[in-house]
C-alpha cells in the first residue's frame, strides 16, 4: 500500500503535538525552533532534499537539456548517455528534462492541495471545536463520513466525479485531506479554549471571531505546520498514485506517476523509465517526512 | 463500557447513511445525463430510456435514493455496463481475493513491524535500530506501485524466482503481499518503537528492574502489553487502509480483486461497478473502525470515564 499510509502516521504523530499547546510564539522562539531543527541531522538532510527539488523545479527551463514534450522516434528507449543523462522514453523524449518539469508538478500538487485542505479543514475544525454542542456533533459526523473512505479512495471518488487532470488531482487530494485538518484543529481548539487567556478574552467582551483568529488559531500553528509538512508528502504520493492509475495527469504532461506508468510496459528493456521517476518521488516524500519529523520534535516543548 | 460501545454503535448509523448518500451521488454529480452514465457509453436510446425508468431518474432525488437503498438492502447494486453481470456477482467473485491479499499483508506487516519495533526500542541506537529505522523511513516514503515494479524487476525478471503477475499458487501472493505490507510494516515498526520507549521510561518498569526482574520478563511481560495499545489501533486502521491500498497493488500485479475492479470500472466509465466497490470498501472501513474502537475500550480501561464518542 502506498500513498495512504502516511495519513495515519502523520495524523497520529502530529496529534501528540496538538495536545501540547504552547503560548504564543515570539520571533526569538521561532529562531530557537529553527536552531533546534538545524541540530537534527534527519531534518537537515530533509531540508537539503527539499531545497534541491525546489531549485531544480524553479530552474527547470535553465537546467533542461531538451524539450520535455518534443518527440524523436529515432531516439526511443535509449539508456542513460552523455546526450540523454537519464535516457529517453518510448517516444524518444529526454527523461531528465521531463523529470525536471515533473518536479514542478509534484511540488505544486503537494503545496496547493495542502492549502485547499487547510483552508477548508481549519475553519471547520476551529468552529466545531470552539462552539461545541450540536454544531460540533453535526460537523463531526460529516468528518466521520469523509474519513470512512480509506486513504486514497476519497481522492479517487472525487476524481471520478470531476474527471482526470492535474487541476482535479489537486482538488481531489485537497478535499481528501480536509478531515485530517478538521480533526487536528478541533482537538487543539478544544484544549486551547479552556486556557485562562481565552476565558479572559471572552470576559473582556471580545467577539468570537476575534478570539478564534487572534488567540485560538495562532496557538494551533505548531501542530498545523507539522501536519502540513507530512500532508505535502502524502498528497505527492496520492497524486503520483492517481497519475499511475491513469486518473491523474494526462499525456503529454510529464507527471512522475504518469511517466512511471508509461514506463511499465518497457520494464524488461528500459527500466530507467520506472527506476528514476520512482526514486524522485521517494526522495521528495522522504525529504518532507524528515523535515516533518524534525519540526514535530522542535515544536514540542516536551522533547526540546 | 457498554454505554460507550452502545454510543459508538449509534454514531455509526449516520456515517453509514452518509456514505450511502455520497456513493449514490457519484453518478448524479458527473456532468451529463445520469441515465447515460448508468447505461454505458455505447448504450442505445431505448436502453437509456429503460434505465431512466428503472432507476426513476426523472423522479425527485429522494425517491431515487429510496430505490437505491431498497436495492442495497436486497443486495441489488445494478448491472455492470461493461460485462452486463450483476455488480454484486462481480464483487462477490473478487472480494475474497482482496481480503486474502490484505490479510496476509497485515500479518507480514504486524510480525515484521512489531518485532523490529521491539528490538529497536530495547537496543536503542544500536546498528539494528539505525538500520531498521532507516528502512522504515524509506518504506513509508516509497510509492507502492514503484516498489511493486522494482520487486517484479528483481524477483521475476532478473532472478526468475517468483511470478510477476496473476493468481493461482501461493507464489503469486508473495510479491503483492510484501509490496502491500511494506508501508504498514514500516509504520508499525516506528509506532511500536516509540510506544515501547515511552513505556520503558515509566516508573513501574523502573520498579520492576529494582525488584531484580530479568530484562526479558520486564520487556515481554510488563512493557509489551501497554506498549501495544497504540499499535492495536493502528493495526485496525491499517487493515482498512490496506483494503484501499489494494487499488494500486492489484493494478501492478494484475491481481483480480476489488481494487483492480474499481480502477478498471473508472477507466471504462462503468459507474454501477464504481458505486458498488466504493460502497463496499467504505462500509468495511467503517466496520473495522468500529471493531477497533470496541477492542480499544476493552484494552484501555480509561475509556469508561470518557463521555466522548468515537473521537
Amino acid at each position: 500500500m502506498g500513498p495512504e499510509k502516511l495519513q495515519t502516521s502523520s495524523a497520529l504523530e502530529a496529534g501528540t503535538t496538538g495536545a501540547a499547546t504552547t503560548p504564543r510564539k515570539k520571533t526569538s522562539e521561532f529562531r530557537e525552533v529553527f536552531k533546534y531543527l538545524l541540530r537534527n541531522r534527519g531534518a537537515v538532510i530533509g531540508l537539503i532534499i527539499i531545497g534541491f527539488f525546489i531549485i531544480a523545479s524553479l530552474a527547470a527551463p535553465l537546467l533542461a537539456t531538451h524539450s520535455a514534450t518534443s518527440t524523436s522516434l529515432a531516439n526511443r528507449l535509449q539508456p542513460a548517455s552523455g546526450a540523454h543523462w537519464l535516457g529517453t522514453d518510448e517516444l524518444g523524449r529526454d527523461l531528465y528534462s521531463r523529470m525536471l518539469y515533473g518536479g514542478r508538478i509534484s511540488l505544486n500538487i503537494g503545496i496547493i492541495s495542502v492549502l485547499i485542505g487547510a483552508l477548508l479543514g481549519v475553519p471547520i475544525g476551529a468552529i466545531s471545536g470552539y462552539y461545541g454542542g450540536k454544531l460540533d456533533i453535526i460537523t463531526q459526523r460529516f468528518i466521520d463520513i469523509m474519513i470512512a473512505f480509506p486513504g486514497i479512495l476519497l481522492a479517487i471518488v472525487v476524481v471520478t466525479v470531476l474527471g482526470v487532470g492535474v487541476q482535479n488531482v489537486m482538488i481531489a487530494t485537497g478535499i481528501a485531506s480536509v478531515p485530517i485538518y478538521a480533526r487536528l484543529v478541533r482537538g487543539s481548539v478544544l484544549s486551547i479554549k479552556e486556557q485562562s487567556y481565552v476565558t479572559a478574552a471572552r470576559a473582556a467582551g471580545l467577539r468570537d471571531g476575534t478570539i478564534i483568529f487572534k488567540h485560538v488559531l495562532p496557538n494551533c500553528l505548531a501542530p498545523l505546520i507539522v501536519q502540513s509538512t507530512f500532508q505535502i508528502a502524502t498528497s505527492i504520493l496520492w497524486a503520483a498514485g492517481l497519475g499511475f492509475l491513469g486518473l491523474g495527469a494526462q499525456a503529454p504532461t510529464p507527471e512522475w506517476g504518469a511517466i512511471l506508468s508509461n514506463g511499465r510496459a518497457y520494464i524488461r528493456t528500459a527500466h530507467h523509465l520506472t527506476t528514476f521517476p520512482g526514486l524522485a518521488i521517494l526522495f521528495m516524500v522522504l525529504g518532507f517526512n524528515l523535515v516533518g519529523d524534525g519540526l514535530r520534535d522542535a515544536l514540542d516543548p516536551k522533547t526540546r | 463500557m457498554y454505554q460507550y460501545i452502545a454510543r459508538r454503535l449509534i454514531l455509526t448509523i449516520p456515517v453509514v447513511i452518509g456514505v450511502s448518500i455520497i456513493v449514490f451521488s457519484i453518478i448524479r454529480m458527473i456532468p451529463g445525463d445520469p441515465a447515460r452514465a448508468i447505461a454505458g457509453v455505447q448504450a442505445t436510446p431505448e436502453f437509456i430510456a429503460q434505465v431512466r425508468e428503472r432507476y426513476a431518474l426523472d423522479r425527485p432525488l429522494y425517491v431515487q435514493y429510496g430505490l437505491f437503498v431498497s436495492g442495497l438492502v436486497r443486495g441489488d447494486l445494478g448491472q455492470s455496463t461493461f460485462s452486463g453481470r450483476a455488480v454484486t456477482t462481480e464483487i462477490r467473485e473478487r472480494f475474497p481475493r482482496t481480503l486474502t491479499l490484505a490479510s496476509i499483508s497485515l500479518l507480514i506487516a504486524t510480525v515484521v513491524g512489531v518485532s523490529a519495533g521491539i528490538v529497536s526500542a530495547t537496543r536503542r541506537n544500536s546498528v539494528f535500530d539505525n538500520v531498521s529505522m532507516f528502512v522504515a523511513l524509506v518504506g513509508v516514503a516509497a510509492p507502492v506501485f514503484w516498489l511493486a515494479l522494482m520487486l517484479q524487476l528483481l524477483f521475476s525478471v532478473q532472478l526468475r524466482l517468483l511470478p510477476a503477475t496473476g493468481l493461482g499458487t501461493w507464489r503469486h501472493l508473495v510479491l503483492p503481499s510484501i509490496t502491500l505490507g511494506m508501508a504498514s510494516a514500516a509504520l508499525m515498526a516506528r509506532i511500536t518503537r516509540s510506544s515501547m520507549l515511552d513505556v520503558l521510561k515509566q516508573e513501574y518498569i523502573t520498579t520492576a528492574r529494582a525488584k531484580g526482574l530479568g530484562e526479558r520478563v520486564i520487556i515481554y511481560k510488563h512493557a509489551l502489553k501497554n506498549a501495544l495499545i497504540p499499535v492495536v489501533t493502528v493495526l485496525g486502521l491499517q487493515f482498512g487502509i490496506l483494503l484501499g491500498g489494494a487499488v494500486l497493488t492489484e493494478t501492478v500485479f494484475a491481481w483480480p480483486g476489488v481494487g483492480r475492479l474499481l480502477v478498471d470500472a473508472i477507466l471504462r466509465r462503468d459507474y454501477p461497478v464504481v458505486q458498488g466497490t466504493v460502497l463496499l470498501l467504505a462500509f468495511l472501513f467503517v466496520l473495522i473502525n468500529l471493531v477497533v474502537d470496541v477492542i480499544y475500550a476493552f484494552l484501555d480501561p480509561r475509556i469508561h470515564y470518557q463521555s466522548g464518542g468515537g473521537e
